[in-house]
């Protein structure tokens, strides 16, 4: 018994040498796994934290309270009160008066400019909408709040520096005296920015806004969702439950298996060429946008749906058939309300990935400079990501807290739509 | 030689032999409440020794207070109906249930006299001295020399490439395989045969030069050739090491082991010398299993 | 065009009206005694309603296909010979005008009289076109619905009628995407061939010089511009290469960790999370890599006297690799996971040690599979566009310091397509040929991976 047990020894000797090592290669290789875990999440983390760090000042608006006089003689000399005459006034001038009136003792053309830049060229337009929805403040000296030029509003976010040499900084020495005084005057203050979700773009970054992009947005979604929901779930339904294992439908199947990994903007490409060029619908416009996001879905809904399909368990259509019922009566009413769901969930995702598309877009020209919110989806717009884009290529500094905005807005859309699958999936989760 | 430790069944009560009424030991009505093995669970020289063992998997209790040893140079072969709790206290030998989520063995499992079952206890050099064998043939997607050599290299037992080859050569011809695959020892051991491929996990687990081996129904994937290849080894290997064998042929488990325990519905009911088990089984459960009434 | 909501409103209705009167013939054949009726009532109303609208929306979506470019045609017929044989791009503007003085916008220039004629002509049309297009569908409406109603009797089998018409209708929606296939082929091939027509492919494939600027005038010096895509090609690789090695790595681990090590809990947790990062959409990326990643690469190499370009290719690189880097962990966490449990239990049955286990056993055998996710992930990487647009340069230049800005091919697509281009110049017909390499090489690199993947599936069914 003792011979065979020599050599037994000596191996246990040599594993027992290299346990110190090995125990370190596996501490090291966990932490290495520990690490690549912890830097994924950190990147998530950092680029949160970016976004809304940079991005969370832009629900809040520096605004300038003035008092200004309604001068009947400088809007409407006639007295009539006609409202092409109010529509057209000079109302940029009764601003300006009540800024001089403000600061009396600023003369020269340069300072009165830089007087009246502190406030945003938008002030006017507010003006004339109270006036023309209240004629009667004519003749009144009213209190107004406006909107602060972009400058004023990245100094009073703390985005300038006020120590920093005059040369280097957008606010000019008199100007920051001035916005002291209205400080003191506790005349300039913050407000919820309202305008960010009912302007349009626009470019003076303090009367930017997201509606615009938005409406574009939710138009292309539309026409997506209209057309590639239809046409995924008919395309599914027949290669999962009437079609011929034949050639033909291998080769849909591989084919909708590479377009789903065809890059995106090989998509505007073909919509390029094709829905704008060759059929000659206008550029820049949600049907077109929304015809080439159909495209680019259309795989991953019919992935989603095929697997929606699959997961009724074949007892469902025998059972339908069994009665009596057509193939198609049976798929119709038995299968395909039970597959809806998994359908559904897929068609959200998809439409996520549709909201969240840039590239293909801007080959159809969704990406000029439109002021006007879109009223249908003939009209040129631009789309959520789009202005992103747009912003983010902008030099004036405040367009970088407008972006970050945007781009949480774009998130929480992102965010809520994710989780109306993920609560579609788990409510209709079932297990056969 | 650690002889001191050979109790037999006789001296604990609790063991007691006792020859149940058939009425009482029959399958469906086995009565819980009366268990216990019947049988010498110790052995004069053991290597290993397991005392009130006992396995959960979540609410499911698989092992119930087993007592049970593998002596030196002994081939011990555990049968029992199928989900009776043989692989899992064959597991238990090597602590490969530490791999399974949710199994938890409490209980003394000795090897060598020193406690495996001990929170520092590295399962690394443990399982280094109790191999294991699967039932599927399971060669890494390697060449045949890398396989056998896996051991050797992650244990550091090679102090050079000659002596690896040694230990490669010496463990393939150990299993019997070497005849067959000296020719291509960088051909891919998954593209043996089946029965080719098990010799080659055998190769595998004793290249490392292990103490006890554990075989789980080494052969239910072969042909009876392959099957008596790997009988006829079995029995050369007990001359150098412990096995552990779980079997559901009673004719294997009677021509190669010395010693047979019988499991049942996660109890150890039996244990005994095979040719005596086999012959003049004790219990009631024990004979009905092996005169093939269930199981 | 604007009218069309107004007929497909019309359409339906009509189109209803065939399935109330299909169905009240049904009950009329039967005199009452629906037994007797092959199918059921509503059968025989679908029959007559689908009769009704499909042939009438076909016409309709011919139609307004092809609107356009037959009144286009026509009118450009009618200008003056000295207009109608200009240049294709100049014809354009003119046909500019005179849609936007149909419209009523203002027009660039004074409109001379045949351009004002040929704006009534185009109007006229446009109505003549409006009119028989109302005429044309609501007929066929008419007709197809009679037709249909003519044919109900009790015995005639209208819901196999109607089944086949549907089966016809979902065969249709399954060719779709091959149609988009065939579409993207087509649109690029062609304007690809045409490209080729004037720039040579072998100065295309093999040239070293990108300089796309086009002359105004022919005499300009330089005027030619240069399409050799090699810098573009070498600057999407080396970007493509940063990504990856940010992206291979930390993907990879932290599919094993979580594989592998992770309790369930974490597990439960880090997998979504990590998953986020494959949601968030890529301008957002490409915002965070031009404002955040640029400046703080280049500053932190200031710090050690490096000169690193403000849109350096490794900034691009590693932000592109963080967003793939749940591609790359959760496609190889499949294929972890396919690796069989008998494997690991064989090796940590003869001791070895976990990650002894993953490398020396897991990770060998789950290469192939693990190739084809890291094929699949750079072909993601090469297509990927708005990070490198925002982030990347514009200017071409073969070099393969990370530091330096270069210039990828989705970038030059971008910037060649994007502005108002004519679209017949060879810069925007380069953005094509430059599409078609894309296509046909994601494309390569698909079918390789997802071949590889499928083998190394079937290794071990
Ligand atoms: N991982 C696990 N989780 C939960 N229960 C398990 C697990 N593995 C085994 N079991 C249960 O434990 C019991 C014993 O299983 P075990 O595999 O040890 O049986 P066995 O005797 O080896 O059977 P067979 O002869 O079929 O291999 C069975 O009832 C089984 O269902
Ligand atoms: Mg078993």
């Amino acid at each position: 018994m003792s011979e065979p047990s020599q050599p037994v020894r000596d191996s246990f000797a040599r594993v027992e040498a290299g346990m110190k090592r090995r125990r370190a290669a596996e501490r090291r290789f966990r932490f290495f796994g520990k690490c690549a875990v912890g830097l994924g999440l950190g990147f998530l983390v950092i680029l949160f934290v970016s976004i809304v760090g940079n991005g969370y000042s832009a629900f809040w608006q520096t605004r300038i309270t003035l008092e200004v006089t309604i001068d009947e003689a400088s809007i409407d000399p006639s007295g009539v009160r006609d409202p092409a005459v109010l529509q057209a006034a000079d109302y940029g001038a009764l601003i300006k008066q009540s800024m001089r009136e403000l600061f009396p003792d600023v003369s020269g053309r340069r300072n009165r400019i830089a007087l009246y830049g502190l406030v945003s060229n938008g002030a006017s337009f507010d003006l004339r909408d109270r006036i023309l929805a209240d004629p009667s403040l004519i003749g009144t000296t009213i209190s107004l709040s406006v909107a602060a030029d972009d400058d004023v509003d990245m100094l009073m976010k703390g985005h300038i520096d006020r120590g920093a040499p005059e040369a280097d900084r957008r606010i000019k020495d008199n100007q920051l005296a001035w916005i002291e005084k209205l400080e003191a005057d506790d005349r300039i203050g913050s407000a919820f920015n309202l305008d960010f979700f009912s302007n349009g773009d626009s470019r003076e970054p303090e009367l930017a806004g997201i509606r615009g992009a938005l409406m574009g947005s939710i138009y292309t979604l539309f026409v997506t969702l209209g057309l590639s929901f239809p046409l995924a779930v008919a395309a599914a339904v027949y290669l999962e439950e009437f079609a011929p294992k034949n050639r033909w439908t291998d080769l849909i199947e591989v084919n909708i298996n590479n377009l789903a990994a065809v890059p995106s903007i090989v998509f505007g490409l073909l919509g390029l060429a094709v829905f704008i060029n060759f059929f000659t619908l206008p550029r820049s416009a949600p049907i077109v946008g929304g015809l080439v996001l159909t495209l680019m879905t259309l795989p991953t809904i019919i992935i989603a749906s095929r697997a929606a399909l699959k997961s009724v368990p074949p007892s469902i259509r025998e059972g339908a058939l069994g009665v009596g019922a057509s193939p198609m009566q049976a798929v119709m009413y038995h299968v395909l309300p039970l597959a809806l769901p998994g359908m559904l969930t897929g068609t959200i995702i998809g439409m996520a990935q549709a909201l969240g598309e840039t590239a293909p877009l801007l080959m159809i020209g969704m990406v000029a400079f439109i002021a006007d919110v879109p009223a249908g989806v003939f009209d040129p717009a631009t789309a959520l990501p789009v202005q992103i884009y747009l912003w983010a290529d902008s030099p004036e500094r405040a367009y970088v807290e407008k972006t970050s905005a945007a781009i949480i807005v774009l998130l929480l859309f992102l965010a809520a739509m994710n989780a109306l699958a993920v609560l579609l999936r788990r409510r209709f989760e079932r297990r056969w | 030689m650690e002889a001191q430790a050979s109790q037999f069944m006789a001296e604990n009560p609790e063991h007691a032999p006792a020859r149940r009424r058939p009425a009482e030991a029959d399958s469906a009505t086995y009565d819980r409440e009366h268990r216990g093995t019947v049988g010498e669970v110790r052995s004069e020289v053991p290597r290993m020794r397991c005392t009130a063992v006992n396995v959960h998997y979540g609410d499911k209790h698989a092992i119930r207070d087993v007592s049970l040893d593998v002596g030196k140079n002994e081939v011990l072969a555990m049968i029992g109906p199928s989900g009776c709790g043989k692989s899992t206290f064959l597991r238990c030998l090597n602590r490969m249930n530490d791999t399974v989520v949710g199994c938890r063995v409490s209980g003394e499992i000795l090897l060598d006299g020193k406690d495996i079952m001990a929170p520092d206890v590295d399962v690394v050099p443990l399982r280094a001295r109790v191999g294991m064998v699967f039932q599927k043939p399971n060669p890494f997607p390697k060449s045949i020399f890398e396989n056998v050599a896996f051991g050797p290299r992650i244990h550091g037992l090679a102090q050079s490439q000659a002596e690896l080859e040694e230990i490669v050569v010496s463990s393939l011809q150990k299993a019997n395989l070497w005849g067959e695959v000296k020719d291509r020892l960088a051909h891919p051991g998954t593209g043996l045969s089946g029965g080719q491929q098990q010799r080659l996990c055998i190769a595998r687990a004793i290249a490392i030069q292990p103490e006890v081996i554990l075989m789980d129904e080494p052969c239910s994937a072969l042909d009876p050739i392959s099957t008596a290849k790997i009988e006829q080894l079995i029995d050369e290997l007990r001359r150098n090491y412990s096995i552990c064998i779980v079997t559901h042929s009673m004719q294997q488990a009677a021509r190669v082991s010395q010693r047979t325990a019988y499991f049942h519905l996660g109890d150890l009911i039996e244990v005994g010398e095979t040719d005596r088990i086999f012959v003049k089984p004790q219990h009631q459960l024990t004979e009905d299993y092996i005169t093939g009434r269930f199981g | 065009m604007t009218q069309t909501p107004l007929l497909i409103v019309l359409l339906l209705t009509l189109s209803s009206l065939a399935y109330h009167f299909g169905r009240k013939r049904a009950f009329a054949v039967s005199g009452g005694r629906i037994r007797t009726l092959h199918s059921l009532p509503a059968y025989y109303g679908l029959y007559a309603a689908l009769w009704a609208v499909i042939p009438a929306l076909l016409v309709l979506a011919l139609w307004l296909a092809f609107e356009d470019s037959v009144i286009t045609r026509l009118v450009i017929a009618s200008l003056p010979p000295e207009t109608a044989t200009l240049a294709p791009s100049r014809l354009n503007l003119v046909l500019n005008d005179i849609r936007n003085l149909v419209v009523g916008n203002i027009v660039s220039s004074e409109p001379d009289a045949a351009i004002l004629a040929a704006a009534d002509r185009y109007r006229d049309l446009r109505g003549i076109s409006t009119t028989a297009l109302f005429a044309v569908t609501l007929g066929l409406a008419a007709i197809g619905g009679w037709f249909a109603y003519g044919r109900i009797r009790p015995e005639y089998r209208s819901r196999n009628a109607v089944e086949r018409i549907l089966k016809g209708i979902l065969i249709t929606c399954s060719t779709v995407a091959i149609l988009t296939t065939v579409g993207i082929v087509l649109s690029v091939l062609f304007e690809s061939v045409r490209f080729f027509q004037a720039v040579p492919i072998t100065d295309f494939l093999f040239g070293l010089d990108w300089s796309p600027q086009i002359a105004i005038r022919a005499d300009q010096a330089g005027s030619s511009g240069a399409f050799g895509a090699v810098p573009l090609f070498a600057g999407t690789m080396l970007i493509t290469l940063i990504a990856m090695s940010v992206a291979v790595p930390i993907g990879l681990m932290s599919a094993i960790y979580l594989a592998e090590y992770a309790s369930p809990r974490v597990r439960a947790i880090a997998k979504p999370l990590l998953e986020v990062l494959a949601g968030i959409p890529t301008v957002v990326y490409g915002f965070f890599a031009a404002l955040t990643v640029a400046p703080f690469i280049r500053e932190s190499g200031g710090l050690f006297g490096l000169d690193i370009a403000s849109e350096s290719a490794l900034a691009a690189g590693l932000v592109m690799g963080v967003m793939i880097i749940p591609f790359v962990s959760s496609l190889s966490d499949d294929v972890i996971n396919a690796v069989p449990q008998s494997l690991r239990d064989g090796a940590y049955g003869m001791g070895a040690t976990q990650s002894e286990t993953i490398r020396r056993v897991i990770f060998p055998a789950a290469l192939p599979g693990i190739v084809g996710a890291v094929l699949l992930a750079v072909s993601r990487a090469i297509g990927e566009t708005m990070i490198v647009v925002m982030a990347a340069g514009l200017a071409a230049k073969l070099t393969a310091n990370p530091f330096e800005a270069v210039t990828t091919v989705t970038v030059q697509i971008v910037t060649l397509l994007v502005g108002d281009q004519e679209f017949d110049s060879p810069k925007t017909l380069a953005a094509f040929a430059l599409g078609l390499v894309l296509f046909f090489v994601t494309l390569a690199l698909n079918v390789l991976a997802l071949y590889i993947v499928r083998k190394y599936r079937e290794q071990y069914e």
